[in-house]
Parts: structure tokens; sequence; C-alpha cells
């Protein structure tokens, strides 16, 4: 980004990369696609990432997910606070390449990192409330304990909402990794560089590699291979058009994928309520006898 | 059993307080009807002989029955109050207590599950199922869904063979709880008990449209999901159905739940009590003739007990005993139907051609009707189609493993994910083990225990959606 006040100094030019594994590599695919300012003034070339990169992200949410699911609830929710804080580290870099993206002034720019950081903590907040909130003690007519606790579904494929490049993609991955899953994120194609700017503060945030993990490129080409994989377990298609939408859910039937049901793009502004921590939550029940 | 000792006079119960009719109607907006659709013929699995005539759903019915329940769900029932709501439902649950011993016996009859069964799990537990949601109708603000959660609409369910009445009221005491009206399409197989039900609801004064029974095939289950009046549909059965219903919904913005196979493991560690755990095999995998979907058919036993258990295990088989549903002293009734044993029985096939050896109880079977010896296959090794696909029927698997973290993986290792079983006296192996597997349901020290309050579900392909307590509101619900 360039700084009218030293018109003399270049600019370094960022390259940005996905975030696969905890590591940024390039694509495998080698592609790029040039991603503009809504004054459609060039900013980047952003990583337009393949099916291979879908596979090698899936297989590091995999990798992580054990780690991940079987942290504490504390030490996610720590980490997630953690998110937080370097977010509001690196404020003004993210109102600025938001307002760039989504052609905002730097002081909308500015709320809207405000209520992404905010949004973070609140879902910092349920990592050790999930269970007590969705879970139960259930009142069975015998001599037997039996409860209910909620636990992560899995890898989740997350498509990112398209307008909102930063509060919208914290407002579909905070839920999913406060449950204790796993994620591919395919980031806005429009918008992509707040994403993976964000990627770099997950990558300095004690969140492990793998995690969550942040693909560049078109959710039409990406999205079906997510749906289709057999080792991603649930699929949020906020992200996609209408029709795309509908034969993504078509797809995920082959493997009975959870798939969180989107009429709409949400208002991201709005308060988010548990919908997203249950849709990637199951309900699992124990029973044990009780007796001397 | 000829060689046994105690020999059992035969204690049969009395067909006649079936009440079976020559035929029976479909229920379609508080009547019944004549179906457009090829009328099914109900036969007794037992005998094979004819039951009775039932009237079967045409496309046009469908659309008849969703159109009855919209105007019941818009004109009656979402706008009534719960406190009232919830009176039918105590009124539907006392109704099926009232006749339980009629449902019970015609269960059997339609089914071919022994009577036992019917009587003092299926029933009972089915008029729980209304009892605890009729609780439910007047306070579902503290469900923990806001504090006005709304119904969805029209509910579409279609629902298995296996426990008829049992799964009819797992989906539509819930439905009507929160607020919807539903059209339920039973089992080509057993139809019976669920138009018994379109009675109760009669005599409970139900309005019409509210509850409509549509019997027939797989076609009109497809038509009935695929409807554009219905809101949610609620699927009960194989996986391979599940997944085609998916894709038909895909997109449509229909609230789907599913409730598809398994292929559970049930893990015996060397500390466990070893005749409590034979107990719970033989129940995990003989139940209702092991057409269950949650049935313990993989039995993963450590490998210092494992000829011990297996010992034990043959010795408790021999005794099951194979026969007349009707009969009180029976343990395992008739499979189903003849499709369902000639697929059990090439399932095993494949048990012996992959390599296993099959041990069966030399237990007599009646001369007619459709019935399967308990079955227990040894040496399975994963890869093996006994080990991997859902039988459905009473044929078991036993693997053995020697860690606890290999009974886990080897646990896991399946696409499904309903249930699981942990055998061993010791309880922080217990939870331990109850993390790890992937899972909906873990009995530990018990097996096949259902309660409405207890949330019942899969992970993976086994399905998504649970059903009971506050957890299987959310299906129900505008959420």
């Amino acid at each position: 980004m360039s700084d009218d006040r030293t018109p003399e100094r270049l600019a370094v030019a960022k390259t940005y990369k996905l975030y696969i594994g905890g590591a940024f590599p390039r694509s495998e695919s080698g592609r790029v696609y040039p991603v503009h300012a809504a004054d459609g003034t060039f900013l980047a070339n952003a990583a337009h990432a393949s099916r291979k990169d879908v596979r090698d992200a899936v297989a590091a949410a995999r990798k992580a997910f054990g780690g991940w699911s079987g942290a504490t609830a504390y030490n996610r929710g720590q980490v997630l606070f953690r998110i937080a804080e370097m977010l509001e580290g690196r404020r003004d870099q993210f109102a600025a390449e938001i307002a760039a993206a989504e052609g905002l002034s730097r002081k909308q720019g500015r709320s809207t990192v405000d209520a992404s950081v905010d949004r973070m903590v609140w879902y910092a907040g349920w990592t050790d409330k999930i269970s007590m909130v969705l879970g139960a003690a259930n009142p069975v007519a015998g001599p037997y304990f039996s409860f209910s606790v909620p636990e992560p579904t899995g890898v989740v494929g997350v498509l990112a909402p398209p307008e909102s490049a930063l509060l919208g993609l914290i407002s579909v991955v905070a839920p999913v990794i406060a449950a204790g899953n796993t994620c591919v994120v395919v980031a806005s194609a429009d918008r992509p560089l707040p994403a993976v700017t964000f990627a770099e503060v997950l990558a300095t945030s004690d969140l492990p590699g793998g995690v969550v993990n942040v693909l560049t490129g078109r959710a039409a080409e990406l999205g079906p291979w997510l749906a289709a994989h057999a080792d991603v377990n649930a699929l949020d298609p906020t992200g996609a058009p209408g029709p795309l939408r509908a034969e993504l859910a078509q797809a995920a039937a082959d493997t009975v994928k959870r798939v969180l049901p989107v009429r709409d793009e949400p208002d991201w502004t709005r308060e988010p309520d548990l919908q997203r921590l249950r849709a990637f939550t199951e309900i699992k029940t124990v029973w044990h006898p009780v007796g001397t | 059993m000829t060689d046994s000792p105690w020999e059992y006079a035969p204690a049969p119960e009395s067909r006649d307080i079936a009440n079976l009719k020559p035929s029976y109607r479909m229920f379609v907006d508080g009547a019944f009807v004549d179906g457009g659709g090829e009328p099914l013929k109900s036969i007794n699995p037992a005998t094979e002989e004819l039951l009775t005539e039932v009237s079967s759903a045409a496309e046009s019915d469908v659309d008849d029955a969703v159109r009855a329940a919209r105007r019941a769900f818009e004109h009656t029932w979402s706008t009534m109050p719960g406190r009232e709501r919830a009176k039918y439902l105590f009124r539907i649950a006392r109704l099926i207590q009232e006749r339980a011993r009629e449902l019970a016996v015609l269960e059997s009859l339609d089914n071919g599950k022994p009577i036992n069964e019917s009587r003092d799990a299926d029933i009972p537990t089915a008029a729980a199922h209304f009892f605890h949601h009729a609780g439910w109708a007047d306070k579902l603000g503290y469900a923990g869904y806001g504090p006005d959660p709304r119904p969805l609409g029209v509910a579409a369910q279609v629902i298995p063979w296996n426990f008829p009445l049992l799964m009819l009221a797992w989906k539509i005491a819930p439905a009507l709880a929160c607020g919807n009206t539903v059209v339920l399409k039973p089992a080509e197989t057993t139809p019976l008990t669920a138009l018994v039900f379109a009675e109760i609801c009669q005599q409970a004064g139900l309005p019409p449209g509210v509850v409509n029974i549509l019997p027939g095939a797989g076609d009109v289950g497809a038509a009935l999901v695929a409807h554009p009046g219905v809101d949610k549909v609620a699927f009960t059965g194989s996986t391979e159905v599940g997944k085609q219903i998916q894709r038909s919904v895909a997109g449509s913005g229909k609230k789907l739940t599913l409730e598809l196979g398994g292929k559970a493991a049930n893990i015996v560690f060397d500390d466990a009590p070893l005749d409590q755990a034979v107990e719970g095999i033989v129940n995990g995998i003989f139940f209702n003739q092991g057409h269950v979907c949650c049935a313990g058919s993989r039995l993963l036993v450590q490998e210092s007990i494992a000829d011990e258990l297996l010992e034990k295990l043959r010795v408790r088989v021999r005794t099951l005993r194979v026969g007349d549903p009707l009969d009180k002293n029976t343990d395992v009734g008739a499979i189903n139907s003849a499709e369902q044993l000639t697929k059990i029985t090439e399932l095993a096939a494949s048990g012996d051609a992959e390599g296993a050896q099959r041990w069966t109880s030399p237990c007599p079977l009646p001369g007619r009707g459709f019935f399967f010896s308990p079955t227990v296959f040894s040496d399975v090794q994963q890869s093996m189609r006994i080990a991997r696909e859902e039988i459905f029927g009473p044929v078991l698997s036993v693997l053995t493993f020697r860690t606890p973290a290999e009974a886990i993986a080897k646990a896991n290792n399946t696409p499904y994910g309903l249930s699981a079983g942990i055998w061993t006296e010791k309880g922080s192996r217990i939870l331990w083990a109850a993390q790890r597997l992937r899972a909906g349901v873990v009995w530990a020290n018990t097996f096949n225990r259902f309660d409405p309050t207890a949330p019942f579900g899969g992970y993976q392909e086994s399905g998504f959606g649970r059903e009971g307590g506050r957890a299987g509101l959310e299906a129900y619900l505008d959420v």
C-alpha cells in the first residue's frame, strides 16, 4: 500500500499467499489472479488455489483436528482471545485493507475492524460454555446416569461471504473453531486480501497450524471439491451464490455431510446467536448403569 | 432346544387381541380413505400368511395429505396455545397405554418381533415419547432456542419397519409438540400400528389434518419428501436412501434430519465382568433380530480374553429361543421380510467367502416363515464386508485388539457413527473411551437403552440431527 506522505519512497509490495497447515505456500498450480480495490486500482495478485490445494488444506485440517478438539475449552478460549488481541494490534492495517477492498472510508473501515475484534471476543468466551448450554444430564427412567455433551463435528469446509471481507470471514470462522472444529476456508474471491492478512494474525496467535486454512480463489471452483471431499464433515456454503449452494448441498449428500442451511447472506453487523456453534456440533449421549 | 433339560411349554399370546381387520385404509385430513395406489398385502413374516390388505397412496394422495396438513397447520395447530397442544399429546399418550396390549400383538404380527419386546419395550417407550413431548408443548421458550421459537410447518416423515410404532412416536411427538403438522409414511411391510395410531388420533379428538398417514412403498416416500408444500423432512432408514433424500431436498430450504445405518463397535476390555458383558453383547446384536440401526454388530474383544469370552458367548447364544413371535418365551422372532432374509444370507455368505469363521446357534427354526439362526463370525478382519457393511440381522462379527488405543482406532474405522459400547470395570477408561469414540450414543456396561429425555442420533454417515431431549426439539423448530 503506498503512503501519500512519502511519494519518493517505493513501497515494498506484498505477495499474498495461501495459508495451509500453518505455512504460507503459493498455490501448487502456480496460478494467481489480480485483485482490485473498489475503485479499480490494482492491489495485488492473489494466489488462485486449485483442487490440490483444497486436498492439502483438508489433510492439514484433519491432522490438526485431534489436537485442537482435544485441547481444553479453557485453552481454546485463550487462543481465540489471543487472536482478538493480535487483530486489535493490527487495527490500522486492517482498516486500510478493508477500506480499499470494500470502498469504505477509513472510519468505516476501522469500525468494521472493531466489530470483528468484538466478534472474536464473543466467540472466545463461548468455548467453555458450549457444553454447559448445549449439553444435558438426561433424567432417564431407570437406574442409569445418562448425559449428553456437544462435540465438534470435525473438518468444516467454509465458503466465506463475498462482500464482508473481514467481519464476514470472522463471523463464519470463529464459531467453527470455537466449537473445536478445524476448517478450510475459501476467502472472498473479489476481496481476498484481508483474509490473507487475517491468516498472518492466526499464524502469530498460538492457533496450532492447520486449525484454520485459508485459500484464495473461486468459490465455484473450490466449493464442489470441498463438498465432495470424504474427509470433510460439514459445509458452510454461506459465501456461495444461491444456485451453487444447492449444487454443493447435493454433492455433500454422498458423504451425508452436515450443510448449514443458508437462505440469504446474513447481516454481519447483527448480534450473532448460537446457530453457527450448534450447526458444527454433534451431541454425544453416554449411558452408564447406576448400582452398588 | 431338544437337548435342553429345560423344556418350555408354549405360552402364546392370543392374536385376537390385535383386532386385526380384513383391510386398512390410509388416514388423511382426519378420515380413513382409500388410496389411489395399488393395495399393499401385509403378511405375517413368521408364517408367510396374508394378514390384511392396506390401501396405499398415489401421488395425488400425497398432494391431498400435504394440503390437509398445511390447512391444519395454518388454521388450528400452530395458532393453538401450547397448553392445549400439550393436552392432546397427553391424551394420545394415555390412549397408547390403554391400547398397549392390542398394539403390541399387532406389532408382533406385522413385524415378526417377539411379543416380549413389543410389549415391554416398543409400546411403553412410544407412550413415553408422547408424555415427554406433551410437557414440552407449552414450555418451548425454556428449551434454549430463544423465548419464542416457531414451528417449521408441514413435516414429511418416513420411517422404517424395525420399530414401526416407536419410530412413529419419535417422529410425531416432537413435531406436534413444536406446533408442526405431519404427513407420515410408514414402511411398506409394517403399516398396521400406524393406522391404529390414526384411530387413536381420532379418539383423542385431534383436529383433522394434524396427523396424516400414507402407507406405501419407496415411491410414495420419495414423492412426499420432494413435495414443494413440505417444510421439514425427517427420515429414519438406510444410509443409501438417506443420501438420495439429502440430494432430493438440496437447495430447497427444507430442514432435514436423518437417522441412518450403523456398524456399532461393542468394545470389551480385559477387566470387564464377562458374564455381564455377554448379556450386553447378546442384547446388543440379537435384540429385535438385529434389526436395529444401533445394534452392536462389531464385537471388539481384548485379545487376552477373546477365547474365554467367545466360549461364554456361544453357550449363552445357544439358549436363545428362535420362533413364534407371539410366544412369550421367544427371544428371537422372524426376519421382517423375505427380501431382508436374502440380504442377511448373502452378507453372511460373504463372511464365509472372505475367510471368517462362522458359528451358528444349533437352535431349531420353524418350518415356515423367515428365520435366521443367531450367528457369530470370529477371525473377522476390518476389511471384510461383514465388518464394514450393515447386515441388519442377527449376525455378529468378532474382532480383537491389544491396546485401548487400538480398540478406539478400530471402532472408529467406519463411515458410520451411530452408537458404541464399552465394557470395563475401570471408570476412567469408560470416560476416556467415550470421549474418543465417534458415535452419537455410547453405552458403558449396558447396551440398547432408550429414553425420550436422552438425545439419540449419529455422527458421519449415520446421519444428522438428534431425536429426544432438548436437542431433539431443534429438528422441529425454526432456529
